[in-house]
């Protein structure tokens, strides 16, 4: 026989499992991921250390930088049984096409009369710069058109779930959650505004978004 | 040993040259780097972009008497007006005779929370065993990011009665004297 040839260990590892195992994740990451659309209104939030996180659904979220004032509910459906519910408040007609448009807006901050012109622009065209912000007041009339809308929204969010009540595995999340989001540099009064509406219609509970703190 | 980026260290002798096996193992190790690059990424973009929900809760509202208001008694109380320039004022008691007078402090850690703390001990000393209540009371000068410190202090102290309430008259006068009402 000849030499014992010394065998060489071999320095590579295979990587097909590992590569397997990594891609499944990523893949299971993106499509968990939802897409974010950049905010018409861009916010920037003070930050906290609460520990809580904001919830994804069943929620309305009131927007405020720079004295402007936007609306945005999260659910889609909700959101079309609020615009059918102010529509007959404020007697302004909607198309169904307008319906379909709506309950892709994510946030709007146009007084009534101008929405259905803004839902008629393409989604491009909806910059910060042509909405002037909802319009909103101390008072509990029809001129405080927020009002109105977190009212309308709540009310829609209690059909919806009610709508759902048959479905199996349907728990209630209960009544909508109002949160509001406020940059950090906006002045007091505005904000005051904003709780002073929700207080009028008994909403005393809701939430200031914000970001994470990291140290104390 | 047939990776295809290797190069075949055997020659050294001019042996054999070895036909190369097609089909051979792929080195996936750059493979591997990139997917767990974008997991992280991805990761990351899910869960850190969730901003949190600070919870407040108000009073109801008394809309047939708007001076409703609650009587404290005046050792429990302390009152923080919110001015410009991220400055507090604070008092202890009412603000006709002050316990202690109004003084300006920060949000710092050093400003607010001692002054908080030092009071959650003392107050239950002056009034018997009984809590601090800690009156919020925003100015207009004041801005979000101010109302969401105080709150989030209310938090780190463990304040269980706190309020947000409104301002007064008086009560402004006492920013201005302090310098504390600037745009």
């Amino acid at each position: 026989m000849g030499k014992a040839k010394v065998k060489r260990a071999s320095t590579s590892i295979d990587m097909t499992a590992m590569c397997d195992v990594s891609f499944l994740l990523l893949t299971f990451f993106v499509l968990t991921a939802t897409a974010r659309q950049p905010e018409v209104l861009v916010v920037d939030t003070p930050q906290s250390t609460t520990p809580d996180k904001l919830p994804d659904d069943n929620l309305g979220v009131i927007s405020v930088a720079s004295g402007k004032i936007f609306f945005g509910v999260k659910n889609p459906t909700v959101r079309e049984i609020t615009l059918k519910n102010m529509s007959q408040k404020y007697s302004v007609n909607f198309s169904a096409e307008d319906y379909e448009k709506f309950k892709q807006l994510d946030e709007f901050g146009v007084p009534i009369k101008n929405l259905r012109q803004l839902l008629s622009l393409p989604n491009e065209q909806r910059k910060e710069g042509i909405q002037p912000g909802i319009p909103v007041d101390s008072t509990e009339t029809a001129s405080n058109e927020l009002y109105s809308w977190v009212q309308e929204a709540r009310k829609a969010t209690i059909e919806y779930n009610r709508s759902r009540d048959g479905e199996k595995d349907f728990v209630d999340p209960g009544p909508m959650k109002v949160a509001i989001k406020a940059d950090a540099d906006e002045k007091y009064p505005t904000v005051n505004l904003i709780i002073e509406t929700l207080r009028n219609q008994k909403q005393n509970k809701f939430s200031f978004v914000t970001g994470l703190r990291a140290e104390q | 040993m047939a990776e295809l980026n290797q190069d075949s260290g055997k020659g050294g002798k001019g042996g054999k040259v070895r036909a190369k096996k097609a089909g051979g193992k792929v080195d996936l190790t750059a493979m591997v780097d990139l997917a767990f690059l974008l997991i992280t990424f991805f990761m990351l973009t899910t869960s850190l972009n969730k901003p949190q929900a600070m919870d407040v809760a108000m009073p109801d509202k008394n809309k047939m008497d708007a001076n409703d208001n609650l009587e404290i008694a005046d050792n429990r109380s302390i009152t923080l007006l919110l001015g410009s320039d991220n400055k507090i004022s604070w008092y202890y008691g009412q603000l006709a005779k002050p316990i202690y007078p109004p003084a300006t402090i920060d949000y710092s850690k050093e400003g607010i929370r001692q002054v908080l703390l030092k009071m959650q001990k003392e107050v239950p000393a002056r009034s018997g065993g009984k809590d601090l209540i800690v009156v919020i009371r925003p100015s207009e000068k004041s801005v979000q990011r101010n109302l969401v410190d105080i709150l989030d202090e209310m938090k780190i102290v463990d304040i269980k009665r706190y309020m947000i309430s409104k301002i007064n008259g008086d009560e402004i006068e006492v920013l201005k004297r302090e310098g504390l009402f600037n745009d």
